[in-house]
């Protein structure tokens, strides 16, 4: 079996369970509660924080548990609008965001929110011009992923940061989702981002894992009211085992990333250099410092998205569709749509997303498979 | 000997004509203003006569006017009493490095009780960055407290682009004006300023007496509390006689006058430091002679000369010059201005004086001063003392 859909989901490292088993298992207690079992538990959630954000090189107190990149970028986006609706209305994001980005907006419009989507060029990428422009009084959130989960696109979030230093008041949220060792962190913790998402299953953390980095000093409106846990931010009985198996992930990430990116760009070149050989393909990603090294999106013509996936599936490779060019219903949010790919290109996408496990070797097999599968596609078209 | 007085950032003379109203006030003015009869009645029109006077000068409303005791009760209150009003908004406060005691000391005294302040840091000629500013301002941030000119080396702080970022943020925005109102054009419209503090011995007026601006919205507990006094804003007899002289005093720095006056200071300056470099007194100006200055103020480095020596044998000489602000003049702690433009090992900061021009300050005082600066530099030197 060859897993290439790394973007979509992560498996959990065996290490990892092992931690949450063992918090699980020994340390069950809440974090709030006075008793020694309770401390005991208050320390260890403290100690992830702190771990997390030694590794991350931002301050313990600028870290916030969540329940994964969904929820993060629903807090910061809603929260920030919340807080601060007496200044403005208006919020920026890109046309190729998540749909956890995007449909967070799409319910602020119906609030009476303006949002701003701004266009991406024939890379999937937004101009700082543009960005520039769509400022305004009234702005009071920009919101830009790192990565795009589609394509792999690289935001040019340091530019953005820079442009919105002349902005002071404006909430950076980056959507960091796809980002974490991928060997951009310099770029998404820059001196002026805000607000980051991350999740814990897309490194080998278990679901229902997450964090946001919130700089000190700016502020949102919680989005989860209760026992206050979270400094009052973020209320809800701390996950604490998968808190502590989320730490533990994000350290093993981060020690594999400068050997995993390197992997990830030489199996992308592998594959790029091969399939891009071929008539009917149509290749979306490219391999450089502008693009993530995990994500390679291509279209092959005339075969749906769909039927190559299962093919490759039966092949034991795990590819996937490019989420939003699955189905004509969400043709118009898409990336590719997004980039004004044609329908007719747009729905033949596929992707394949690489993880610090992948290997050369799968990758050669990969493009076995792919020259058999091509030749039975030729004969279908 | 006549003194030659050139230290007008520290306190100026009462000029005649303020000097004729505060005598005719106090000798016939002794109506309490918050009493109803005649008498008082005749001291309160008086009081809001001035404070009509003194609101348009910064183009105010009169009702935005509360007097104080001066400069320093002014900062107090509106650094102070923001904070205590304004905790649940947030706890962090950005002023500079450069202020005048009155309002970093309640600043310090703030961080103590809890509250974050960034004191912006200036570079050699005093400025402040605009991009430090806007990388300070945070969600947390309740107070913006930036002055609009220094008193030690009259660096003028961008009042107008700071208010124009903070209007539509929940920060209140105080400015000292304490040195730049007999100055600079003051507009708490055009500027967005919440608050103002000025003080009128600055400006040839009594001491004792300035006011804090305080635009509607603005509120919070009155630091002096007691009677029901400027609408509750300040409680104390008010002192109508100085409130008399401070509005004369304000009416005679029109908006030509102070144009004027920043030419003819610029002028000084020049004269002085072509005058001191054809005597060969080794100096060198600490922040710089431009027109974007306060230019009453006049802050040289005098090189191996210690201030000590220096502000002694001119006081010898009549001649009155600062060290430093007034208020750290008198100790030996370092002017916290060089130390914050130039670092605390730097030799500007023992070596160094501070003229500032007045009203009355003519050429020839600065002839007087410059033969007497290089009488005394050539003394020291030629005995090869290093003082």
């Amino acid at each position: 079996m060859i897993y290439f859909d790394n973007s979509a989901t992560t498996k959990v490292l065996p290490e990892v369970l092992d931690t949450y088993n063992k918090v699980s298992e020994q340390i069950w207690g809440n974090p709030s509660s006075l008793h020694n079992f309770g401390e005991q538990a208050f320390n260890l959630l403290e100690q992830s924080r702190k771990q997390i954000a030694g590794l991350l090189n931002v301050h313990p107190d600028e870290i916030y548990f969540t329940s994964g990149g969904t929820e993060g970028d629903n807090w910061v986006i809603k929260g920030t609008a919340i807080e601060k609706r007496e200044f403005g209305k208006h919020l920026i994001t890109t046309s190729v965001e998540h749909a956890a980005v995007r449909n967070s907006f799409e319910q602020l419009k119906q609030l009476g929110y303006e949002v701003t989507y701004l266009p991406v060029d024939n890379e999937g990428r937004i101009s700082i011009a543009d960005l520039k422009a769509a400022i305004r009084p009234d702005t009071t959130l920009v919101s830009i992923m790192a990565v795009n989960n589609e394509i792999g696109t690289i935001q040019p979030i340091q530019e953005a940061a820079e442009l919105l230093k002349n902005y002071p008041k404006i909430h950076f949220h980056v959507d960091a989702v796809q980002g974490l060792g991928k060997g951009i962190q310099d770029q998404i913790f820059n001196d002026r981002t805000d607000f980051a998402a991350f999740s814990g299953h897309k490194f080998h953390a278990p679901r229902g894992t997450g964090f946001i980095y919130g700089r000190r000093g700016r502020r949102i409106a919680p989005l989860m009211n209760g026992g206050g846990q979270e400094k009052n931010q973020r209320s809800g009985t701390e996950n604490l085992p998968g808190i502590a198996a989320m730490a533990k992930a994000i350290r093993l990430v981060l020690e594999k990333e400068p050997s995993a990116v390197e992997t990830e760009r030489q199996i992308k070149q592998l594959i790029m250099d091969h399939i891009s050989k071929f008539d009917k393909v149509t290749i979306f990603s490219k391999n450089d410092d502008t693009f993530a090294p995990h994500i390679l999106c291509f279209a092959i013509k005339g075969v749906r998205g769909e039927t190559i996936v299962h093919a490759f599936e039966k092949q034991g490779i795990y590819i996937s569709t490019t989420s939003a060019c699955s189905s004509k219903d969400h043709a118009e949010s898409g990336t590719l749509n997004a980039m004004q790919v044609p329908d007719d290109i747009a729905t033949s996408a596929v992707r394949i997303s690489l993880g610090d496990h992948n290997t050369l070797d799968e990758a050669k097999q990969f493009v076995k498979v792919f020259d058999t599968l091509y030749e039975e596609f030729d004969k279908l078209s | 000997m006549k003194e030659i007085y050139l230290d007008n950032a520290a306190t100026t003379p009462v000029s005649d004509e303020v000097y004729t109203e505060l005598m005719d006030k106090y000798k016939n003015i002794y109506g309490n203003a918050s009493t109803l009869y005649g008498l008082g009645r005749e001291s309160k029109a008086i009081m809001e006569n001035s404070r009509d006077i003194i609101a348009k000068s910064i183009n105010a409303d009169p009702d935005d006017i509360v007097f104080t005791s001066g400069g320093s009760e002014s900062d107090n209150t509106a650094i102070t009493q923001t904070a205590i009003a304004r905790k649940s908004l947030g706890n962090h406060i950005i002023t500079t490095a450069i202020e005048h005691e009155a309002v970093l000391r309640p600043c310090e005294a703030l961080e103590k009780m809890g509250f974050r302040v960034t004191y912006l840091p200036v570079d050699e000629y005093g400025n402040i960055s605009l991009d430090d500013f806007k990388a300070a301002l945070d969600d947390d941030t309740i107070l913006v407290s930036i002055m609009t000119g220094n008193n030690e080396v009259g660096s003028i702080m961008p009042i107008h682009e700071i208010g124009e970022i903070l209007k539509d943020h929940q920060a209140w925005f105080h400015t000292d004006a304490v040195q730049a109102y007999g100055l600079l054009d003051i507009d708490v419209e055009r500027d967005h300023i919440d608050m103002l503090s000025t003080s009128a011995h600055k400006i040839n007026g009594p001491k004792m007496i300035g006011f804090l601006y305080r635009r509607k919205g603005v509120n919070f507990p009155s630091l002096i509390k007691g009677g029901d006094q400027e609408e509750k804003r300040r409680a104390g007899t008010e002192n109508v006689p100085a409130i008399a002289g401070f509005a004369k005093a304000v009416e005679t720095i029109t908006t030509e006058e102070k144009a004027h006056r920043q030419e003819k200071y610029l002028k000084f300056k020049h004269h002085i430091a072509d005058k001191l470099k054809a005597n060969g007194v080794e100096f060198e100006i600490n922040g710089r002679i431009t027109e974007d200055n306060l230019n009453h103020v006049f802050n040289i480095w005098l090189k191996g000369i210690s201030t000590y020596v220096m502000q002694t044998n001119l006081d010898l000489a009549g001649i009155a010059v600062s060290g430093g602000s007034a208020c750290t003049a008198g100790s030996i702690e370092p002017s916290h201005v060089l130390v914050a433009m130039y670092g605390k090992d730097s030799p500007r900061i023992s070596e160094s004086i501070r003229i500032s021009f007045g009203r009355y300050n003519t050429i020839e005082d600065l002839d007087k001063l410059v033969d007497a600066i290089t009488k005394i530099v050539n003394r020291v030197k030629n005995k090869g003392v290093k003082m």
